[in-house]
């Protein structure tokens, strides 16, 4: 254990990388997420089949070969685009983009069918009454569609959070230096790979248990106006 | 253009390899019977982990749901340690960090099991879908309607005739949809495999994108592969959903003749 406490800085700057991943492929799944569902919901048989297409991918692949694609094959591709279209030489792709562009992607998918279910969930009467009082589109958005959206979609967010913390320790497998490849790392040079290990589990669980705090502190803010069943 | 109808079909996938396609197919080709035993790598693992750890939650949930003194705050503990942290740790624990007690290396069970990367992905694996199925079988068990248990009460029926005749085989049906999600999850999961030296699909499209020095090839055919056995599982399902909740789907409406 007192190994852990010497090298507590580097599991602490592993853990910073980490939390920023997570929090860099949440913002891109929500907006993901957001384009995705209002594609499904669009009377826009194009954009229907895009978007199943889509979840339909996501479903099929583990995150890991996204990962990798992205991390070994994109930057080939991105290269050849810049070169093609003369807008960039040379783009890098290192391991923290390709983790959030490939969990960012995956877990979109995910909240793409949360917020599907939850838009849904609105009485369609609502969106007709802020129609027929003038409300433009984004008006219907911001005060109608948006609170109780999020009300609704909260325990499925909550899910994809939960899930998307975890998958975040592939990124380690590629090679970015974040808690479990720190721990790996400081764990084989001091012959205790159990220990460290054992710290980052602890480190994840305590992460989860933040987060279940806050977020139970969103859900009580967006269903002020509901009655607890 | 005229001749290519006498040509072989391997003769145009070479051609359009070579000229038309970042990608190379015949080397794809060349490869697919590693791929397929791959895919048995991968199968074997999922298919015994889900088996054991299927078997082991039917315990665990019903000591969790019948508030079985003592038990239930262990299984819980049990539960919320293994679905609150990534599997890749979970099977790093057991691969890389066994080797740190001196007793481990030392008793019987090292050399054939402890110390080979199969066993601790098993293991691992195992205790992992164990925790997540106890969890929703747990909530499965808890949802049978109050009535069911009166009516067998009485009846007459013994605790055990009870769970066995009516509180399982309606639970069971009640959690198969969230069970197909949990095949499909460990599926997904156990591209893990990959990163403890095992070669299963993604371990082989790893493989042989290292040997030619390639971007993308083995990453795509593992995504083909897996799509492949994704849709085969959640059309098995679909099957198996039709037969145990047929009682549940909507009649059709009597037709007026």
């Amino acid at each position: 254990m007192e190994s852990v406490w010497e090298y507590r800085y580097l599991l602490l700057n592993g853990t910073v990388v980490t939390v920023q991943l997570a929090v860099g492929s949440l913002i891109l799944s929500v907006a993901l997420g957001l384009a995705g569902a209002s594609a499904k919901l669009a009377h826009n048989p194009i954009s229907n089949r895009f978007a199943s297409a889509y979840t339909t991918l996501v479903r099929g692949v583990p995150d890991l070969v996204l990962m990798m694609l992205l991390f070994y094959g994109g930057q080939q591709i991105v290269n050849e685009l810049g070169t093609v279209t003369g807008w960039w030489d040379y783009l890098e792709i290192d391991q923290f983009i390709a983790g959030i562009g490939s969990i960012g992607f995956v877990f979109g998918a995910y909240m793409t069918e949360t917020f599907r279910g939850a838009i849904l969930a609105i009485p369609r009467g609502q969106i007709e009454a802020g129609i027929s009082c003038g409300m433009t589109n984004l008006t219907i958005f911001r005060r109608i569609t948006w609170p109780q959206m999020v009300r609704h979609a909260l325990p499925g967010f909550t899910n994809n959070w939960l899930v998307l913390i975890k998958a975040t320790a592939l990124v380690s497998v590629i090679g970015l230096h974040d808690v479990v490849w720190n721990a790996s790392t400081a764990g084989r040079s001091v012959r205790e790979p159990f220990t460290f290990m054992f710290a980052v589990l602890l480190i994840y669980l305590a992460l989860t248990a933040i987060s279940d705090i806050g977020l139970r502190w969103l859900g009580r803010r967006y269903s002020a106006g509901v009655r607890p069943a | 253009m005229a001749n290519t109808s006498e040509r072989t079909f391997w003769d145009y996938l070479a051609y359009v390899s070579e000229n038309h396609s970042p990608i190379d197919f015949v080397l794809i080709a060349n490869h697919l019977d590693k791929f397929l035993y791959g895919t048995l790598v991968t199968l074997e693992i999922t298919v015994l982990s889900l088996l054991i750890g299927g078997v082991l939650a039917i315990p665990l949930a019903i000591a969790r749901a019948q508030r079985q003194r003592g038990l239930n705050g262990a299984i819980l503990g049990f539960t919320y340690f293994f679905r609150g942290t990534p599997l890749l740790v979970q099977t790093y624990l057991f691969y890389y960090g066994l080797a740190q007690f001196e007793f481990i290396r030392e008793s019987f069970l090292w050399a054939p099991i402890l110390s080979k990367a199969w066993w601790c992905a098993l293991i691992a694996f195992t205790l992992n879908t164990a925790a997540y199925t106890t969890e929703f079988l747990r909530g499965a068990i808890e949802n049978t309607p109050r009535g069911e248990i009166e009516a067998a009460r009485a009846c007459g029926m013994s605790r055990l005739t009870l769970l066995w005749r009516i509180v399982l085989p309606s639970a069971f049906r009640r959690a198969l949809p969230a069970y197909s999600n949990e095949v499909i999850f460990m599926l997904h999961s156990s591209v893990v495999l990959s990163t403890i030296t095992i070669q299963d699909i993604l371990g082989v499209g790893r493989w042989l994108n290292g040997r030619y020095y390639l971007a993308y090839e083995g990453f795509i055919t593992a995504m083909v592969f897996y799509m492949i056995l994704v849709f085969i599982i959640s059309r098995g399902f679909r099957w198996w959903e039709n037969r145990w909740l047929a009682h549940l789907r909507p009649r059709p409406l009597l037709s007026t003749q």
